[in-house]
């Protein structure tokens, strides 16, 4: 390999990286991140490897191990081109009748997607319900390249961006574009990402620094996370075109230490960079010096917040401090320092190279561009989407998510980790952007999307994240620390049926006393999962206080489960399984539950057919 | 260079960069406080100095210890939405250490009798923070720290063991507003002092290893002191070079 000297030599690499992989004729896409890991897709790709070679094929047919595709449920998942044949679910069994297959132009119809309503088969990739309505933009190399190769990178329009900003751009002509394009920053406030550039440039200082947050910690989100492991190129990127426009010659990132394969990817990923000459000395023959560390984080949540992350690659223990003074003013060890979420960087190239205006006609008028969301919860299609900012909830919960799973009502939708709200079915045709979600109580946060269904309960749901939150909170601010230890406390009682007259007036006080006098963001976002709940769904909070009842079937002091004599065929399933003999009943006669012996373990409830067990 | 502002209704002139806490303390109005001290950089924990401020038309809550009055701004020490927010702080403290003093005076003054919320436990430490920043940034030891995370936090010395770089100064016990900080006379070195806080005793061993019965855990620490002090040399020769 040879160092990069310029934006020609960039072009010229890049054609003959093209040139040499004319040969490749048939290209097998198989995701190795962490999700499709988990159902062992490199036991997969090790067989296809086998396979391949015991066929002779190996000159034609190519192997790439590439991120996450985003249908995770469907794992491994494996896409033939340029058929683009979608396979799912597929196991190292299935690699030989793949193969053979490949050669005769054939499918594997049994490791199709089936249509759960139609029960069609879908080959394509491109036709799948869960793909044809996102606008992948950010994620689009992901699934499409190898991470840990940088030729791939390159070949798939990589760095041109780069080599455009340093060859063709000044510093301020590259602030001036990030301003335009409107980009927000994606890791939850929605700050302007282009203003926080200016501010630190302007700040008077001859060191400079970047940091690139990907310490993703909220339950069920794993954008950051899929996007460091399958395009980590995207993001190193997006930092040297920061570095270039705020003049900082050293950068980090700051990824948890849970996240293994991420971190062994960015790592892989920087020193290719560094042997291409893209980081180092004189980028790209701009005279430009940047280079990159990784930072891992100890797994704190409150380490995702700016001050703290920044305290805490300082090497002292993650705890937030006041703003002001900003860290784009006074950051790391005091200098001006940006600090944007790793899927912001991700967007810097495309703002690049297609120019402000492209960037800004997608998306809503105060929220440009895509967002990524991991799309969890009990939606039929679960995985990592992106979306056009503005989609409403329809469109992503039932277009792209396939609906509610087992034909369930749909009940909430939990956005924006612990420190975001939920939001009813009232709202479903909302818009998805950072100010329609403030205005319901929720935010965008860094895109987790917990959908429920009716058998969710919505305090438990509220005691659940005010629970991890206290157990997160670095104890710093009185508010924060001790205001969760009560309000948790509060939310147990109700949830074990001790629920008294005042509490919601005192959770509702309490919330707004945390929100104004909390010391950082986790502190004064905390009391969202429980003021949005109360907000739209305070009967339920009524009923497990004054009736001592939920209805949702799961605080088990409020709640029992009884047999509908009509619906129930007498299959005596409930009665076989039900581990304390609760259940009696005569074959083909309406069964019953001794509420006496039941301890709702829910196994009946999960169980009966004829859905003929009720929550009462 | 003097610059003026305005607190409850007072013109002030001040210095550039003063925080409001001082410079409503220079013009005799009173602003609590728990985390709070001239000597040590402000840290913003106990949010009791939260006051009201008008700056450029717009009107926000600040922390006033670390907050720099700016030419033109001006300040409400005791509004009402302002006494709202120490009310419901007292309160939560009054659950947390209803026993100590510091914390009763002041639901005294802001004349709450009783906390609004249930009374949980009683600590003796309000975790402000006063003595760890006062042996790091006034003493330079840093022999204490603050430990754990969230209702858990808690004032200690690496791992709880004793500490080999504390020297008995006592400025944490002096600067302690519950006073849960003892200063105890060192029996192993006669003349000295070591620190003792209340309950959990900064001490791994109460009885001084005297007990027979827990030689496990004894056996247990010295190994880990014995690690800690050979991971330090370690750590300081691979400086030196």
């Amino acid at each position: 390999m040879e160092r990069i000297r310029n934006i020609s030599d960039l072009e010229r690499i890049r054609e003959q990286i093209l040139k040499k992989r004319e040969s490749e004729k048939i290209v097998l896409r198989t995701c190795i991140s962490t999700g499709c890991r988990a159902q062992k897709s490199l036991k997969v790709v090790s067989a296809l490897g086998s396979a391949i070679e015991e066929q002779g094929l190996q000159d034609t047919v190519k192997i790439r191990k590439t991120g996450c595709h985003g249908f995770c449920e469907m794992g491994p998942i494996m896409v033939v081109e340029p058929e683009n044949i979608f396979y799912r679910k597929v196991r190292p069994e299935d690699v030989n009748e793949i193969i053979s297959q490949l050669t005769e132009g054939g499918i594997v119809e049994r490791l199709l997607w089936k249509d759960p309503v139609t029960k069609e088969h879908i080959t394509s990739e491109r036709e799948l319900p869960i793909y044809k309505r996102q606008k992948k933009k950010v994620t689009y190399r992901s699934g499409r390249i190898d991470p840990a190769d940088i030729e791939d990178y390159i070949a798939a329009n990589g760095y041109s961006a780069l080599g455009k900003a340093l060859t063709f751009m000044s510093p301020a002509e590259v602030i001036g574009t990030v301003i335009a394009s409107g980009l927000r920053g994606r890791g939850g406030g929605g700050f302007p990402a282009g203003v926080k550039w200016k501010m630190c440039s302007e700040a008077p200082s001859d060191i400079r620094y970047i940091i690139a947050n990907g310490d993703e910690g909220d339950p069920g989100a794993f954008m950051d996370r899929s996007l460091m492991e399958g395009d980590p190129h995207s993001i190193i990127e997006g930092m040297i075109i920061g570095a270039y426009a705020i003049g900082a010659r050293q950068g980090f990132i700051y990824v948890r230490e849970e996240y293994p394969i991420a971190i062994e990817h960015l790592s892989i990923a920087i020193r290719q960079a560094e042997e291409y000459g893209i980081l180092g000395n004189n980028i790209l023959g701009s005279g430009c010096e940047f280079n990159i560390k990784i930072h891992r984080g100890a797994g704190a949540f409150v380490c995702g917040e700016e001050t703290a992350l920044i305290i805490s690659i300082e090497g002292r223990s993650g705890t937030p401090r006041s703003r002001p003074p900003y860290p784009a003013i006074e950051g790391l060890w005091g200098k001006p320092t940006v600090i944007n979420n790793v899927e912001t960087f991700a967007n810097i190239p495309l703002i690049i190279s297609k120019g402000a205006e492209a960037y800004a006609s997608v998306g809503t008028e105060r929220s440009k561009g895509t967002k990524v969301f991991s799309l969890v919860g009990k939606v039929m299609n679960t995985g990592l989407i992106e979306v056009e900012m503005g989609t409403t909830l329809r469109e992503i919960i039932f277009d792209i998510g396939g609906g509610i799973r087992k034909c369930k009502l749909f009940k909430a939708v939990q956005t924006g980790g612990p420190s975001g709200g939920c939001i009813p079915i009232t709202k479903i045709d909302m818009p998805v952007d950072y100010d329609s979600l403030r205005e319901a109580g929720a935010i965008m946060g860094s895109g987790g999307m917990i959908v429920m269904d009716g058998t969710s309960c919505m305090v438990d749901v509220a005691r659940y994240f005010i629970n991890f939150l206290m157990y997160e909170s670095c104890g710093k601010c009185v508010p924060c620390r001790e205001g969760l230890k009560q309000m948790h406390h509060i939310l147990e009682n109700i949830c074990e049926g001790h629920g008294e007259e005042d509490d919601i007036k005192t959770l509702i006080e309490l919330g707004q006393f945390m929100m104004t006098s909390s010391l950082c963001g986790l502190g004064s976002t905390a009391p969202n999962p429980v003021l949005s709940t109360i907000r739209h769904f305070r009967s339920e909070y009524e009923s497990h206080i004054y009736d001592k009842k939920c209805f949702a079937g799961v605080c088990k002091n409020l709640f029992e489960y009884v047999i509908d004599a009509e619906l129930c065929n007498g299959c005596a399933l409930c009665r076989l399984k039900c581990p304390e003999g609760a259940i009696s009943g005569k074959k083909k006669k309406p069964h019953s539950i001794d509420s006496s012996k039941c301890i709702k373990c829910g196994i009946c409830f999960n169980s009966c057919k004829q859905e003929a067990i009720l929550v009462r | 260079m003097k610059i003026p502002i305005i607190i409850d209704g007072r013109l002030v002139q001040v210095d550039q960069g003063t925080m409001i806490i001082s410079a409503a303390k220079n013009a005799g109005i009173f602003i609590p406080t728990l985390c709070y001290h001239e000597a040590l950089k402000p840290y913003g924990s106990c949010r009791l100095c939260i006051v009201e401020v008008i700056q450029n038309k717009q009107r926000r809550l600040v922390t006033s210890c670390n907050f720099p009055a700016e030419a033109g701004m001006e300040v409400f020490t005791d509004t009402t939405r302002v006494r709202e927010i120490r009310k419901k702080i007292i309160e939560l403290l009054l659950a947390r250490c209803s026993e100590v003093p510091i914390v009763q005076t002041l639901a005294k003054r802001t004349g709450i009798e009783t906390s609004g919320f249930k009374k949980r436990e009683t600590k003796e430490c309000i975790l402000c923070g006063l003595c760890v920043r006062f042996c790091e940034e006034v003493v330079g030891v840093s022999a204490i720290g603050l430990s754990n995370r969230g209702t858990e936090r808690e004032v200690s010395t690496p791992f709880k063991a004793p500490s080999d770089i504390c020297i008995g100064c006592g400025s944490c016990t002096y600067i302690c507003p519950t006073g849960c900080i003892e200063m105890v006379p060192d029996e192993k070195t006669p003349g000295m002092h070591s620190m003792k806080m209340g309950s959990p005793s900064l001490e791994p061993c109460p009885n001084d290893y005297k007990c027979e019965a827990c030689d496990i855990e004894q056996q247990f620490v010295e190994e880990m002191k014995g690690a800690i002090i050979q991971f330090r040399s370690k750590f300081r020769k691979a400086t030196e070079l």
